[in-house]
């Protein structure tokens, strides 16, 4: 075959992949790529004049002046408190959820509670926002002009007393998502082999028993996956969450502050904030491998790679 | 997790269950429905109430006294029409976007024959477990790419995504056969050919799966302007939301009334309804493509 002959029909065949990843491909260097290339600023001290290649390398002094603020210990508490209040409380509530959505009749009502259930996790942070606002609100929420008079409690300024935020926030994040996340083991559930119920009922046992016996154990492996496969985010925070519903309320701050608003709050602070954005991402990596090894030893299959 | 197909799929639930747990049952799903809609349905009436009758009753559900104030003072300024418009324009635009280019991209990564498959694989996953994190992203978007204070800034960057990929390809895998795609070529069809005239038309329910999920993505975007745009009159709905949300003083120049005459909590919660209402009236009949895609997504491909 000649030359001419082999390159038209590279072109016309893998040739014509490489061109149809190009777009997906370059979008990803620009904007994921190039920001991690972009690390080499948390070694930098950033002048905006000299650009990011043309300042000055100050070593690991970034880090040490992160590390040696009490910011850091305090924002990380933070961060892996919620972290593991959401994967705890998300996890029992959906599982809970989908194990009594499968308790009802298959039909038009448990479709519509299904669909329901959904429906905040159509809405963005920031009209949960409003919502929460709407509750909260000082002068005419229905916490304080609603609720509290009937227990006879004083109104609560609650955007600024921190100590409540912890449930609030964990109460939000899994209103809006439990629905959701009860997806995924409704559908686990419905792929557990029908005659396991067949003989547990044969032997007598009653719902209860067939819910704690049948249904829980197989449910037990994607539980222990999905609770693992979640220690790889758990430096994460989702920033709208944190930065919108407490509306960005400075007294909040000791419990609202987690590693996204924090770096958001710090942007200007280009190599200082790089640094802190640097440690997330690597302590991020380190977890997701090792849960990954973890998952591997127990699934193959559902190991991620 | 794995969903065998060939065994007998029949759900629990057909086998019985007594009356009395089956009430029970419903009265705590009417309970989790009520909390899931209160508040929305509260945002509502909130929206609808007169504000003298907020200040004096507080927020109520059903308004103490109905006005549309709100929304006569929301619209009054040309500022949430621009939003509107401007929302509409980049959620269409990225959407149509996205499903193409993740398409390209997904469909070759399903081809057993083609030779970057694995190298390609790697290069869009491996940034979805590490990342340069907010500062640096943000210096390539603006110094770099000069992407502040555009409208492509709304667009670009959430274009692609790797869990999509994932489910695009796994789609593709189970619904265009092998010996389909051999037969073509055989025939004489090149690689462009296959994809427009069978990949894609076999594939549109994979795609609007995706398309869903990246409409939803454009109509919530608020983190983008958030970042990148300071230009009011790129502002979309989202960001304008939180916007005044956060600084409340933004509202005072919608009246020329004095500051404290101005309906403030009706016309923020107005426009709160303006925002989530479009997604609110379609979702029902949209919400069972993100439940498959979500467990397609799970079901590593």
């Amino acid at each position: 075959m000649s030359k001419i002959r082999r390159f038209t029909d590279f072109l016309l065949n893998d040739g014509a992949m490489f061109l149809m990843v190009m777009p997906g491909a370059i979008l990803v260097l620009l904007f994921n790529y190039f920001p991690i290339g972009g690390i080499v600023l948390a070694f930098k001290n950033y002048a905006p004049v000299k650009g990011v290649w043309g300042s000055d390398w100050v070593g690991l002094k970034n880090f040490k002046a992160f590390f040696s603020t009490p910011d850091a210990w305090l924002i990380t508490r933070n961060t892996i408190m919620y972290s593991v209040y959401f994967i705890v409380v998300g996890t029992i509530l959906a599982v809970a959820l989908a194990l009594l959505l499968n308790e009802l009749k298959k039909g038009f009502v448990s479709k519509v509670y299904q669909t329901i259930g959904l429906l905040p996790h159509f809405l963005s942070y920031v009209i949960i926002a409003y919502l929460v606002y709407a509750f909260l609100g000082g002068e005419y929420g229905i916490m304080n002009r609603t609720v509290l008079p009937l227990f006879g409690i004083e109104p609560i300024s609650w955007y600024s007393e921190a100590k409540y935020w912890p449930f609030i926030l964990t109460f939000v994040a899994n209103w809006k998502e439990v629905g959701f996340s009860s997806v995924i083991y409704l559908a686990a559930i419905a792929g557990i082999n029908i005659e396991y119920y067949e003989a547990a009922r044969v032997d007598g046992a009653s719902r209860w028993q067939q819910m704690k016996y049948v249904t829980l154990p197989c449910l037990r492996s994607i539980i222990t996956i999905k609770l693992i496969m979640s220690v790889g985010g758990i430096l994460g925070s989702d920033l709208g969450l944190f930065y919108n519903v407490p509306m960005n309320s400075g007294p909040l701050f000791p419990t609202t502050n987690v590693l996204s608003t924090y770096m958001f709050r710090g942007m200007s602070k280009v190599g200082f904030t790089t640094a802190a954005g640097v440690y997330c991402s690597v302590v991020g990596f380190i977890l997701t491998i090792l849960a990954n090894a973890v998952v591997r030893k127990i699934d193959y299959d559902s190991a991620l790679f | 997790m794995t969903i065998n197909k060939n065994t007998k799929i029949r759900r629990a639930s057909e086998l019985e269950i007594s009356r009395l747990e089956t009430i029970i049952l419903h009265i705590f799903f009417i309970l989790f429905s009520i909390s899931m809609l209160y508040p929305v349905f509260l945002a509502v009436g909130i929206s609808f109430s007169d504000q003298n009758s907020i200040i004096e009753h507080g927020y109520r559900i059903i308004p103490v006294k109905w006005s549309l104030e709100g929304y006569k003072l929301a619209f009054k300024s040309g500022e949430i029409l621009n939003a509107y418009k401007i929302t509409i324009l980049s959620t269409v635009i990225g959407t149509v976007l996205s499903v193409l280019i993740q398409m390209l991209y997904a469909y070759p990564l399903s081809r057993k024959s083609f030779k970057g498959r694995k190298f390609f694989t790697f290069y869009a996953y491996f940034v979805s477990l590490f990342s340069g994190g907010m500062v640096p992203w943000y210096i390539v978007c603006t110094k770099l790419l000069h992407l502040g204070n555009s409208f492509w800034a709304l667009v670009l960057p959430s274009i692609f995504g790797f869990f999509n990929v994932v489910i695009l390809r796994t789609f593709i895998k189970s619904n265009v056969p092998d010996e389909m795609i051999e037969a073509a070529r055989i025939d004489g069809c090149s690689e462009m050919g296959i994809f427009w005239k069978m990949v894609m038309p076999l594939s549109k329910a994979g795609m609007a799966t995706i398309g869903l999920f990246a409409m939803l993505n454009y109509w919530n975007n608020y983190y983008l302007p958030m970042m990148l745009i300071h230009d009011k009159s790129l502002f979309n709905l989202q960001y304008y939301l939180q916007i005044i949300f956060l600084n409340i003083e933004e509202l005072a120049k919608y009246g020329n009334a004095d500051a404290a005459d101005i309906p403030r909590e009706v016309t923020r919660f107005a426009m709160c309804v303006i925002t989530m209402g479009p997604i609110i009236l379609v979702y029902p009949f949209f919400q069972k493509y993100f439940v498959k895609g979500m467990v397609v997504g799970s079901v590593k491909g």
